[in-house]
């Protein structure tokens, strides 16, 4: 067939609308993002029994054309520009029932861009419990549109709706609900004229948003603002004039078509609910809990799966070292490729559970209590409360964390939270600091209850917690606090979560985890691979030649030998060099050379700390059988000195440097993405390095 | 007086605005003049509050409260 229908669906937050959008599509669906902005973009496909397809894209929950973030500028450029290739053929707007009057407005304005509409009344049930009732015949008559009743949860009316779909894109346009040109007449005259735009509301809109609208040729850009100027338009009072007037329209339309039920008013569940989730006292008291809860599960459930992932991948390298002729080609996909893949594999367990919670949690609406209740604590270092989630959320991974404030509509705000997010100690520390910690702290049970290890790898997350607000406190110093922040925030009723929401938002959050972050990690550690694996001409067939003297099989065992080539050519490699170069420069934390080659090829990611440590230690271990990078570690005596190499001083120093470094390039390719310019991502990964070179600094000397 | 003043489980009514910027998005959200509310929350530590308003709730922080001019009605504990 040939070019299918495409229907855009919009609708408030809290209606609903990702439900719908589930009934209507099943599993065929994808994300991407809308052309040019990196606002995620979820179009799905909805199938009929005969073939005939259409493409349904979900748009950002908005309350009004008018957008106040930067994901809901994207709901004007799709409906307003028919070059726009998201550009649809019709509209869904999905309204909650039970709460009609301030979804209308939405309704409203979408309805006088004259496009093929359609009004789909979702909640239908709540309203009909809370007594209200909705004549859909007389309120469709009225606006000259198609209105549906559903209840997406039990897919109520979803047949129907999808019957309608198919010839949505004949439907007649939506009668007039407000005098638009009356707003304005001259001026949107005059665009109308100048733009060649038939729609008197379009007119409008642009000279309201066209600073924000990409897609305007300049000199049409300049038209509309001399017009705006000769005809001294004031864009704020306007919008105000036109609020006012559609819910003037609206609450006609309520007062003919929805009749209310004189009802008891009795507290509802909601209310009584956060009587105790929002209490002074129990409410906080609560919210710890729950993130206790929460960490206490990420720990505990994730160890086994995280476990079996990386077996796979070492069980897979064995398998493919043996079967692929040996060379460098089999060496790249093994130890570059499939080394960095497993790098990031191993962390989905963990990303899996910890965004299962949130996912549970926002759904039932405990999330905006929970930015409720702490906005103003967050709004002292310089957060507001909506950075609660992305924060939550970089215990597990950054890279999802700071895809998740674009729901932070002040950029100020945001761009804070973006910068300290990364401070958060993220799963990828985790080995990190267990390694060390297992190195020097001792088995010893604090009370006879804590265990020292256990609460020293506490201090450890509460370090990564109390830097990032500290950061923020001084980000706010310096970025200043100009601007308005607006903290209006619908409280939506409590609601049992939705289990197929939950894990299709899993599926998306994990998928964006693996692409994201996977391509960099791959990309980095082949670079590393081949910093590692080559090194000035002739190094390393002096150092081939050397092990394959016969003489050294009398003193060791043919695998000692060869791991003591390995660690030999490591040194001589490019990465070896760079190690040996920065070595003046991190000799006052306490790190050699070796140490040196780690924090390198740690910025493929922090865990590769690991990895590069088993392979540089090989060397002291006497016996040449394998041995666990932790005994190896153990052993390691500095070379001058004869002292042990890990010493307190030297593990505490390193895992500081480690809690606050910026080591990771996935996390930095997707700031530069959210920021679009490099500016921040440099500026962070500065502040974060200086940060830990200073820190460490100081533990190594005090600790000395 | 203003929407921050209210104490917990007070209605009023909305009468005006005192800033063009955030009014506009008020009124967006359903905090229309004539409007009834209700201050139904106050956060743990006192700020933000939270009203019901045209059949919802919304939350908004004190200062944002303060540029809404209210009638008080009458005193209903919650």
């Amino acid at each position: 067939m040939g070019k299918g229908l495409k229907v855009a669906l919009i609708g408030n937050p809290n209606t609903g609308k990702s439900t719908l959008f589930n009934d209507l599509t099943g599993l065929n669906q994808r994300t991407g993002n809308f052309a040019g902005v990196t606002v995620e973009k979820k179009t799905g496909i909805i199938s009929y029994p005969d073939q005939t397809e259409i493409e349904l894209i979900d748009l950002p929950g908005i309350y009004s054309l008018y957008p106040r973030s930067s994901d809901e500028i994207i709901a004007f450029r799709v409906l307003c520009d028919p070059d726009n290739s998201d550009f649809p053929d019709a509209v869904i707007v999905i309204a909650d029932a039970s709460n009609l009057k301030r979804n209308l407005l939405l309704f409203t304005q979408v309805a006088d861009l004259k496009m093929p509409v359609i009004l789909v009344l979702n909640m239908i049930d709540v309203a009909d419990r809370n007594g209200l009732k909705i004549d859909a015949a007389g309120l469709s008559n009225a606006l000259n549109v198609p209105v549906i009743a559903v209840n997406a949860r039990d897919k109520k009316g979803i047949a129907e709706l999808k019957e309608l779909l198919r010839g949505a894109q004949a439907l007649k346009p939506a009668n007039d609900t407000i005098d638009v040109t009356a707003l304005a007449p001259s001026l949107i005259a005059g665009i109308q004229e100048g733009l060649g735009i038939k729609n008197g509301y379009k007119a409008l809109q642009l000279a309201h948003q066209h600073e924000q609208y990409q897609n305007l040729p300049p000199e049409e850009n300049e038209l509309i603002e001399s017009l705006e100027h000769t005809h001294s338009f004031a864009s704020q009072r306007v919008q105000t004039v036109e609020t006012l007037d559609r819910y003037k329209f609206i609450n006609t339309l309520i007062a003919d078509h929805v009749s209310q039920e004189v009802t008891l008013e009795k507290t509802s569940v909601t209310t009584r609910i956060d009587k105790v989730l929002t209490h002074k006292f129990f409410g906080l008291f609560l919210f710890l809990f729950i993130l206790f809860g929460v960490f206490q599960s990420i720990f505990s459930l994730a160890k086994y799966p995280m476990i079996f992932i990386g077996e796979c991948f070492v069980w897979l390298q064995e398998y493919l070292r043996g079967v692929l002729p040996a060379g460098q080609l089999t060496s790249l996909l093994i130890d570059g490729v499939l080394s960095g893949l497993s790098g990031v594999m191993v962390f989905l367990p963990q990303i899996i559970i910890l965004f299962a919670f949130i996912a549970i949690l926002e759904d039932t609406g405990y999330m905006a209590r929970v930015s409720f209740m702490m906005d103003k604590v967050m709004r002292k270092v310089g957060l507001n409360g909506r950075s609660v989630v992305p924060l939550m959320s970089s215990v597990a991974c950054a890279v999802p964390a700071i895809m998740s404030t674009r729901t932070i509509e002040n950029w100020k705000d945001r761009l804070i939270t973006i910068m300290v997010t990364p401070l958060m100690s993220c799963s990828a520390r985790l080995p990190v600091y267990t390694l060390l910690i297992s190195l020097v702290v001792p088995d010893y049970n604090v009370f006879g209850l804590f265990n020292l290890k256990g609460l020293t790898l506490l201090a450890m997350y509460l370090v990564g917690f109390i830097a990032a607000m500290l950061a923020a406190l001084v980000m706010k110093k310096v970025v200043g606090k100009k601007t308005k922040t607006y903290f209006i925030m619908e409280l939506p009723i409590y609601r049992m979560p939705k289990w197929s929401h939950v894990v299709l938002s899993l599926i998306d959050k994990s998928k964006a985890f693996i692409v994201n972050a996977g391509q960099i990690i791959i990309a980095v550690s082949v670079i590393l691979w081949v910093l590692s694996s080559y090194g000035p001409p002739g190094r390393f067939s002096i150092i081939e030649k050397k092990y394959q003297d016969q003489t050294l099989l009398h003193q060791y065992s043919p695998s000692h030998i060869l791991s003591l080539e390995k660690s030999e050519k490591l040194e001589n490699s490019y990465a070896g060099i760079l190690g040996h170069v920065i070595e003046p420069v991190i000799k006052p934390l306490g790190y050699d050379w070796k140490i040196g080659i780690a924090l390198i090829t740690s910025f493929a990611a922090r865990e590769v700390f690991i990895g590069t440590m088993a392979t540089l230690y090989s060397v002291d271990n006497p016996e040449g059988n394998i041995a666990s990078v932790q005994q190896k570690m153990k052993q390691a005596r500095s070379p001058i000195t004869g002292k042990p190499v890990f010493s307190l001083a030297v593990a505490f120093s390193l895992m500081i440097f480690y809690a606050f470094a910026m080591q990771c390039s996935s996390t930095l390719a997707v700031v530069y993405r959210e920021t679009k310019s490099w500016k921040w991502p440099v500026i962070q990964f500065l502040y974060m390095t200086g940060m830990a070179y200073i820190s460490s600094l100081i533990v190594f000397q005090l600790l000395k | 007086m203003n929407l921050s003043q209210l104490e917990l489980g007070q209605y009023a009514i909305i009468q005006d605005f005192t800033d063009v910027d955030m009014s506009v998005k008020l009124m967006e959200m359903g905090c229309l003049p004539g409007e009834t509310v209700q201050l139904v929350k106050i956060a743990p530590f006192g700020d933000p509050i939270s009203i019901s308003v045209a059949g919802y709730e919304l939350s908004l922080r004190r200062k944002e409260a303060s540029t809404v001019l209210v009638k008080n009605l009458q005193w209903v504990k919650v």
